[in-house]
């Protein structure tokens, strides 16, 4: 071998849609916005759909997150993971049912600590109860997805008869605390105060989550691992644990959703979860499965898309959702942000 | 003649085979066996759900598809039905065309989602059909002009199975009427549409279905095209879910979205398939019988040891009669772990 | 070859119905560079796989400096300073090169004086350091995936496929930077195609055919002796 020319280091040149194509996913959002503000007649209705859209997207958002990454570090599909969200919803709303006295007190500070400790006992509650359902349900059926599908959904059988055990089988109805009941006027738009703050959560959540992903080792850990989990077994890294720790965090946040959700809707029922479960599949789908961001643009269409035709044309609200799957899986099989996987 | 009847696929247990005989007896003279509204109504039910879940166990036992999307195929053979009965008034033409059309539209359905799907990773299908079919429910309840929403459809059938019909005195006690037709009208179907499953399953398709559930890469390889027989599994597995839906409307004369459209309903028949055994057809017939005698007698049973134990905290709520689906829940899930081939598959290999 | 830092005795290990290693034995001495050689599909990449434990051996035991090692999970074989540069490279494309190297940095941050040498061998890495590494070109991955390895100090290297694909230029980049971690008093197992750089690179060989190691000894002898070559392998060396 005789001296080799110096290498000269270039980039490959990515074409116009090379370049455009990762932030057509983005774009996405504000296009139907327009596309909302040009079907909707009243611009403050417009303005009022909007936020809801919003708020009910970073619910799904937070009720989703951990279900694709779930898949991607483990190839993992989990159907009972909404009996995390009601198992949350419930157990959140007893606390704050508990803490009546300061729920229903005109003390801003009151609210917000009854708020803050249902969803902390609701996480917590959760999160041990993603821990349990891992080991006991996911555990053995690893590599297996047929039997993963039919076990989490015999999991989610099981804990939603245990709600009705232990709450009875009748819906309960709530109210939110004083500070987060009524709204504000905006360019002649009613916003309700808890909307905004349901955004305000999400947006908290989602700039907290990619902090974790992109600016710790451990986050780059779990990026490395949803696109080769052997290599980063290889380098050293115990990749089961890190998954449980997903599992957990990500069951939490589930929890977490529910809480917001259940405060949402004002009305909780054991079968809450499995019909949030339609819009997460919805949402991790057209996201691209173990994609945190495409999820989170997923949920944000969703949301705006239920809301939108909700007011127009209510009964064709969820169809809408299934064309918006279909029209973002033709154009993208794999879902908008697909996920690079080494095998 | 019983080998091509069951088309040479024998329960290989003798144990499994007592109990597919005791069962297929019970079922064909049960309205003198068990006289009586509701053991009669238990019967039929039996029948029915035996096809419905050997027409899910098609896919899923043999095909190793997952779909939730088995209650709308079911659901719109009902309705078919019902919409023909309906509009073209009480006639077994209405019956034929209901049930035909219904069928023609669960394949039809069956074909776009199965084509859409070819697109997707597989692990898609299970997401996609669940949101699909959640998303059909909804519009089926609001469209109350159509679809009597909520309510249903109340409708009325041939007057021959009609209870108002007598074609003669008793017969062991028993009388000749209408009902008595519409029973044996559901048992005779029930059986055709088994039989015919049987003999699918048992064919060179049935077993290039099961090489590429084992295999799909190399039943690829071998040069089998997997699409075109997952997706023909699937329309035709559609296609029989309508026609025992379209039973279930002749037996209840009644459509509705709770009792043929909702997840519920799936999720039994997810239980049905996966207790009495996966890929084996008669999974079907001991899955469905024990749940559906399990739903209608069990409840009597957990309730009385709930009155058993009322002193105790917290064991008489889970034992109550409404729980009885916890129960099952956990069942399942220590099938799927311990007996993934189920009952018969157990009794097969304890012959074995 | 006394007192090798790994050893395999009598390994079998099977992927589904196949029975792919069929009783390897192999010794990787110390400070030097071991050749496994042989045709496609004879069963190098399942050794080094079932070493590194992505696969498990069914029977046989493996020794890393005497200690078993043959049902150790992964991690816990990669932080006993194994070093693993897998046939695909491995390389996480969604990270940069930057998150790449942090990741190959197991036990703590990365050491300064290390990363100079790396970037003195392959000095695009440090202008594409915070690059995806997915849009890097072929060869720029090849090394990074050997920077990776580079990145802490390791008992052992298992490399497959040094050079496949690579241009010339590269090829030699790519030897100058092994030949400098042997010059540290590497260990090295290496797989590789290419004769020359085996020829080259290497201070003993295994040829492995068929599930087993059919020949072991020096890369000098092996190298001299065309018709050896011929039998062992059916090639005959490029002209």
């Amino acid at each position: 071998m005789s001296a080799a020319p110096q290498h000269a280091p270039k980039m490959a040149q990515l074409s116009l849609s090379d370049r455009l194509g990762p932030w057509m996913p983005v774009l996405l959002i504000p296009i139907l916005i327009v596309l909302g503000f040009l079907a909707i007649p009243s611009t403050s209705s417009w303005l009022t759909l909007t936020v809801s859209g919003l708020a009910m997207g970073m619910m799904i958002f937070i009720m989703a997150s951990g279900l694709t990454l779930v898949f991607g570090l483990m190839d993992v599909i989990n159907f009972g993971h909404g009996a995390f969200v009601s198992v949350g919803a419930f157990v959140g709303i007893s606390i704050l049912l508990m803490l009546g006295h300061m729920t229903e007190a005109p003390s801003l500070v009151l609210n917000l600590l009854a708020v803050l400790a249902a969803v902390l006992v609701a996480m917590l509650a959760t999160g041990a109860m993603g821990w349990a359902f891992e080991r006991v349900i996911v555990k053995p059926v690893y590599g297996h997805h047929l039997k993963q599908i039919l076990v989490t959904v015999g999991g989610l059988i099981v804990v939603e008869q245990l709600i009705i055990v232990f709450w009875g089988p009748e819906e309960i109805y709530l109210m939110r605390p004083e500070a987060l009941q009524g709204a504000i006027t905006f360019a002649g738009a009613a916003l309700e105060k808890y909307r905004l703050v349901a955004v305000g959560v999400g947006l908290v959540v989602f700039a907290a989550m990619r902090f974790v992903l992109r600016r710790t080792k451990i986050g780059l850990i779990v990026r490395a691992g949803v696109e080769n989990g052997e290599m980063v077994q290889a380098l050293g890294y115990r990749l089961r644990l890190v998954f449980v720790g997903v599992f957990i965090a990500g069951s939490a946040l589930a929890g977490l959703g529910g809480v917001m959700w259940g405060l949402y809707q004002e009305v909780i029922t054991a079968h809450m979860g499995n019909q949030a479960m339609i819009l997460i599949f919805i949402v991790v789908i057209i996201g691209g499965l173990g994609s945190v961001e495409g999820c989170f643009i997923g949920a944000l269409l969703v949301g705006l898309m239920q809301n939108y035709v909700a007011f127009l044309e209510p009964k064709v609200a969820l169809i809408s959702n299934i064309g918006l799957m279909v029209a973002i899986l033709m154009w993208r099989p794999m879902g908008m942000i697909p996920v690079v996987k080494a095998k | 003649m019983q080998n091509r009847l069951l088309s040479g696929d024998m329960p290989r247990s003798t144990v499994l085979a007592l109990i597919l005989g005791a069962i297929l007896l019970c079922l064909a003279f049960a309205p003198f066996l068990f006289p009586g509204v509701r053991s009669v109504d238990t019967a039929a039910r039996i029948c029915i759900f035996i096809v419905l879940v050997a027409s899910y166990d098609l896919m899923l036992g043999y095909g190793g598809i997952v779909s939730f999307a088995h209650t709308m195929f079911f659901g719109i053979g009902a309705y078919g039905v019902a919409l023909a009965s309906t509009h073209m008034g009480r006639g077994f033409d209405a019956l034929l065309v209901g049930s035909a059309s219904g069928a023609l539209v669960a394949a039809a359905l069956a074909l776009v989602i199965g084509l859409f799907s070819l697109r997707v990773p597989a692990i898609f299908f299970a997401m996609i059909t669940l949101a699909v079919a959640s998303a059909v429910a909804v519009p089926v309840s609001q469209l109350s002009n159509l679809t009597g929403g909520e309510d249903g459809l109340t409708f009325q059938t041939p007057r021959a199975l009609g209870p108002a019909f007598k074609f003669g005195d008793e017969l062991f006690g028993v009388r000749l009427n209408g009902k008595l037709l519409a029973y044996y009208f559901v048992f005779v179907g029930a059986l055709v549409l088994f039989l015919l499953m049987l003999r699918v399953v048992n064919s060179p398709f049935g077993r290039v279905l099961q090489a590429i559930r084992e295999n799909d890469f190399r039943a690829e390889a071998i040069g089998y095209r997997v699409v075109f027989y997952r997706v023909a599994a699937t329309c035709l597995s559609a296609a029989i879910a309508a026609l025992a839906g379209s039973l279930y409307a002749v037996w209840l004369r009644y459509v509705g979205p709770d009792t043929t459209l909702s997840m519920e309903l799936m999720i039994d028949i997810l239980l049905m398939v996966v207790i009495g055994g996966m890929g084996t057809m008669y999974g079907a017939v001991i899955g469905a019988t024990l749940f559906v005698v399990a739903q209608n007698y069990l409840q009597n049973l957990m309730g009385a040891a709930s009155d058993a134990v009322a002193a105790v905290p917290v064991l008489p709520e889970l034992l109550n009669a409404d729980r009885w689906l916890l129960w099952l829940g956990v069942l399942f899930i220590l099938s799927v772990y311990f007996f993934p081939t189920g009952i018969v598959g157990r009794l097969r290999g304890a012959r074995a | 070859m006394s007192d090798p830092i790994l050893k395999l005795e009598g390994v079998f290990t099977d992927i589904a119905q196949y029975h792919i290693l069929q009783g390897v034995d192999l010794d990787v001495p110390r400070g030097a560079v071991t050749m496994l050689l042989g045709r496609n599909g004879v069963g190098k990449t399942t050794t080094l796989r079932t070493i590194i434990g992505h696969w498990r051996a069914r029977k046989g035991r493996i020794l890393l400096d005497g200690e078993d090692i043959t049902t150790t999970p992964t991690p816990a074989i990669a932080r006993l300073g194994v070093g693993f540069v897998p046939e695909d490279m491995g390389i996480f494309a969604d990270l940069t090169v930057e998150e790449n190297m942090i990741l190959a940095a197991v036990s703590g941050p990365l050491d300064p004086n290390r990363l100079e040498r790396v970037f003195a061998a392959f000095p695009p890495l440090k202008t594409f350091w915070r690059a995806e590494a997915g849009n890097l070109s072929g060869g720029q991955k090849q090394m990074l995936s050997i920077a990776r390895v580079m990145a802490e100090e390791r008992r052992l290297y298992l490399i497959d496929e040094l050079t496949k694909g690579l241009a010339p230029a590269i090829i030699s980049t790519m030897a100058r930077a092994l030949r400098d971690l042997k010059a540290r008093g590497a260990s090295i197992l290496l797989v590789e195609q290419n004769f020359a750089v085996a020829k080259a690179l290497g201070d003993h060989a295994h040829v492995m055919d068929d599930g087993r190691v059919i020949w072991s000894g020096a890369m000098a002898e092996l190298a001299g002796d065309a018709d050896l070559q011929e039998r062992l392998m059916g090639l005959s060396v490029e002209a």
